[in-house]
């Protein structure tokens, strides 16, 4: 499937027109005014594609990824569903570094992940290669995973400021402006303790953000929340996922979410991909048995 | 017991010197139990090692005897050090093999995630380190550190066997000079229990300011409902 | 100056023997502390709290001060009030009372690990309240914090060299005083380290392998 949306502009768009600007947009939502704000702080950059070739990974005996191959357009919207161990984490785990896969490549961008190219042939990158790399991707954690020792301000600001080395005015003036995108501007002297958590993933959204990624990871990120804050979460990042021209690779359980959010879904089991196709495809009409089993265990619940 | 409380300004002097060999002692020892603590949290096995060595010689030896060599041992292989840096020596690295085990096991303790997030922030290294896992390690240190301030203070008392002046030497020669042996070392027993409370203090308050830094509150008052519920829809 | 092998030859029987009174004062003083500790313990939950409190600053007070001027207390100051002590019983008898009162902290910890369950099993069995402490609340709370009992053992191994101060020749003094006799301080000190280096990891090892036995039953 070719990437669906390579020119969308990244610059504000006026709050009517943000639905026909943009064409992955879900059917049916409608636009905030926190889009505005989100466009306002959406990257300049031009967004990376991602790709594996042949991805191994093990943990001791259990091959959890097995030669796995896919292609995400630069600018989609891929939602990975399958059964709890059948490897997405994994591959947004593998993606943001924390874990090394065992065989194969990975490309974000035109560049291996993992690896550097020496002669014509793929070495073993170092920590150098890695922090370059890291620089296009961000990541948002089922915990939140917020730093207990700053306040909500510094959270954002902390990045930014040693990391990409802004500075420190720019980098509270991105800070408040995603703040207010995320609906917490009141919240900046706070500390993550003090917060809900809905309040706490939207900040760890923000945070993601703030480090201006081109690729964007969603670990199951209204899993830990409680029911009634979930929709606030989600509406969120549909407003991100409409504004902006990130790519975005999210592991979810919530199907309504996924077929929102999404412009294609890949179905995992067992660390390979069983099915993909749009979510119409996979949600109305699933081929495979293993999909239909999944998608029916899933609803029943 | 007159006798022995006219004697103050000795025991006074004797009083500030088990202070500063308390303090250098603890200075010094923070310092080793930072660098040994760090080796031993690191990935590198080489430096792993290097704070194992260290761990398991230092905590094996009683500070005394350190004491005693670095006094009496090593001015015969040409070191020589004034008593107060042999004592300030032995009881440092004595003291910073057992805070070094305490960094370590902090490090350790804060939660993977943390080092997961920093990691996705793109912090380097010395940075996921020095702005997220040590501050929160800190917190768990404290107390443990709390326990190894009062315990060195103790161990200072040892110097007066190497003819530094401290507290307990100075009771000694009180002793010596009024014969008043009970009151001279309850006295004494006594200024020791102030230091000790004195120190367990500024511990306490130094828990206090990282706990806040934290965001927790004081252990005995419960979270406020308010912060804990009240969630506002994301516009 | 250069090491001398055949002095440090010499000198082995000799720290050995010293080794033998550090050994032989650690392990009574360790018996004091476990009972001593257990009083202490048990009277901190005395139903009394005029009791109970001043056990607490009692320990507090003994846990806060150096263990060099107890000794100096108890050899010094106990013959005045008739009490005399040889200097190894006044060492083993101030090892033992002030490592109490870390004991003690740690049965305290281990009765109050007992889940509140037990206790009330055993009210509903109507259970002396002789047979509650001895015969379900102890067994369990000891079991709990064997390995810390143990770390306590090597802990006071270790400070036992402050027994010099009143006249024990155990392996720092005997190590001492050879070398004050031949003023070839750093072989015999070096050596009196390295054996308690030995001791420690030795008992180190033997803890951890313990502490595996207690915790996989």
């Amino acid at each position: 499937m070719p990437p669906t949306d390579l020119t969308s502009p990244a610059d504000p768009m006026p709050e009517g027109a943000a639905g026909d600007a943009v064409d992955d947009v879900p059917e049916g939502a409608t636009a905030k005014s926190a889009a505005k704000a989100a466009a306002a702080q959406a990257p300049t950059r031009v967004p990376c594609g991602i790709k594996f070739e042949k991805v191994v990974k093990r943990f001791g005996d259990n091959v959890v990824l097995d030669h796995l191959d896919f292609t995400v357009g630069a600018g989609d919207r891929v939602t990975l569903i399958g059964p709890s161990g059948s490897g997405k984490t994994t591959i947004l785990r593998l993606l943001m570094t924390l874990e090394r896969p065992d065989g194969g490549v990975i490309r974000v961008g035109d560049d291996p992940l993992w690896h550097m190219e020496r002669g014509g042939k793929l070495v073993k990158a170092g920590e150098r290669h890695l922090h370059e790399m890291r620089k296009r991707i961000g990541m948002v954690f089922q915990q939140f995973n917020l730093f207990p020792n700053m306040n909500v301000l510094r959270n954002l600001t902390e990045g930014p400021v040693h990391v990409l080395g802004l500075g420190k005015d720019e980098a509270v003036e991105r800070a408040r402006g995603l703040l207010d995108m995320v609906g917490l501007a009141d919240k900046e002297n706070a500390h993550p303790t003090q917060l809900s958590g809905g309040q706490q993933q939207r900040v760890a959204i923000a945070r993601a953000l703030a480090m201006e990624p081109t690729v964007l990871l969603l670990d199951e990120v209204t899993s830990a929340l409680d029911p009634e804050l979930v929709v606030g979460v989600q509406d969120l990042l549909r407003d991100i996922a409409r504004s902006t021209d990130v790519t975005m690779l999210c592991v979810t359980h919530e199907m309504g979410f996924a077929r929102d959010i999404s412009d294609r879904v890949l179905m995992f089991d067992q660390g390979r991909i069983v099915e993909e196709g749009s979510p119409e495809a996979i949600f109305e009409e699933p081929r495979e048995e293993r999909t239909r089993e999944f998608l029916r265990a899933v609803l029943a619940s | 017991m007159s006798d022995v409380l006219d004697s103050y300004p000795l025991l006074l002097r004797g009083a500030w010197t088990t202070v500063q060999i308390t303090l250098y002692g603890a200075a010094f020892a923070l310092v080793l139990a930072l660098l040994f603590g760090l080796a031993g949290a690191s990935r590198s096995a080489a430096l792993r090692a290097v704070n194992r060595i260290y761990v398991e010689f230092f905590r094996g030896v009683a500070a005394l005897v350190l004491m005693y060599w670095f006094f009496y041992a090593l001015p015969l292989l040409g070191l020589r050090f004034t008593p107060i840096a042999a004592a300030v020596l032995a009881i440092g690295l004595n003291y910073g093999a057992y805070g070094a085990e305490v960094v370590r096991g902090s490090i350790k303790a804060v939660p993977r995630a943390q080092w997961e997030a920093a990691c996705a922030l793109n912090f380097t290294a010395g940075q996921r380190m020095r702005r997220v896992l040590l501050p929160q390690a800190t917190a768990l240190m404290l107390p443990p550190f709390g326990n190894l301030l009062i315990e060195l203070m103790k161990a200072t008392a040892g110097v007066s066997l190497v003819s530094i002046a401290d507290l307990t030497f100075r009771a000694k020669q009180i002793q010596a000079s009024t014969g008043q042996t009970a009151a001279t070392f309850a006295v004494i027993l006594v200024i020791y229990f102030v230091i000790a409370q004195a120190l367990q203090v500024l511990v306490r308050l130094a828990e206090r300011r990282t706990e806040r830094m934290l965001g927790r509150r004081p252990q005995a008052r419960p979270i406020p409902i308010a912060a804990t519920t009240g969630e506002v829809m994301a516009p | 100056m250069n090491w001398d092998w055949n002095y440090t030859g010499r000198l082995i029987p000799d720290l050995l023997d010293g080794l033998r009174v550090t050994v032989t004062a650690t392990l009574f003083g360790y018996l004091i502390a476990l009972a001593l500790g257990l009083v202490w313990a048990l009277l901190r939950r005395s139903p009394s709290r005029v009791v109970g409190q001043t056990v607490r600053w009692v320990t507090e007070f003994v846990r806060s001060t150096p263990l060099l001027v107890q000794l100096f207390f108890i050899f010094y100051v106990l013959p005045a009030w008739g009490v005399t002590l040889g200097p190894l019983t006044a060492g083993i008898v101030g090892l033992g009372l002030h490592y109490s009162t870390y004991t003690a902290e740690v049965y305290r910890a281990g009765i109050e690990d007992v889940p509140r369950g037990q206790w009330e099993a055993a009210t509903a069995l109507n259970l002396p309240r002789r047979r509650v402490w001895f015969g379900v609340v102890l067994p369990q709370a000891v079991r709990r914090v064997v390995p810390t009992l143990g770390n306590y053992l090597i802990a006071m191994f270790k400070d036992t060299p402050f027994l010099l101060g009143i006249t024990v020749t155990e392996l720092l003094g005997k190590a001492f005083d050879q070398g004050a006799h031949t003023l070839k301080y750093l072989e015999p000190i070096t050596v009196a380290g390295l054996f308690f280096i030995v001791v420690s990891i030795l008992s180190s090892l033997a803890l951890r392998r313990l502490e595996k036995r207690y915790a996989t039953d």
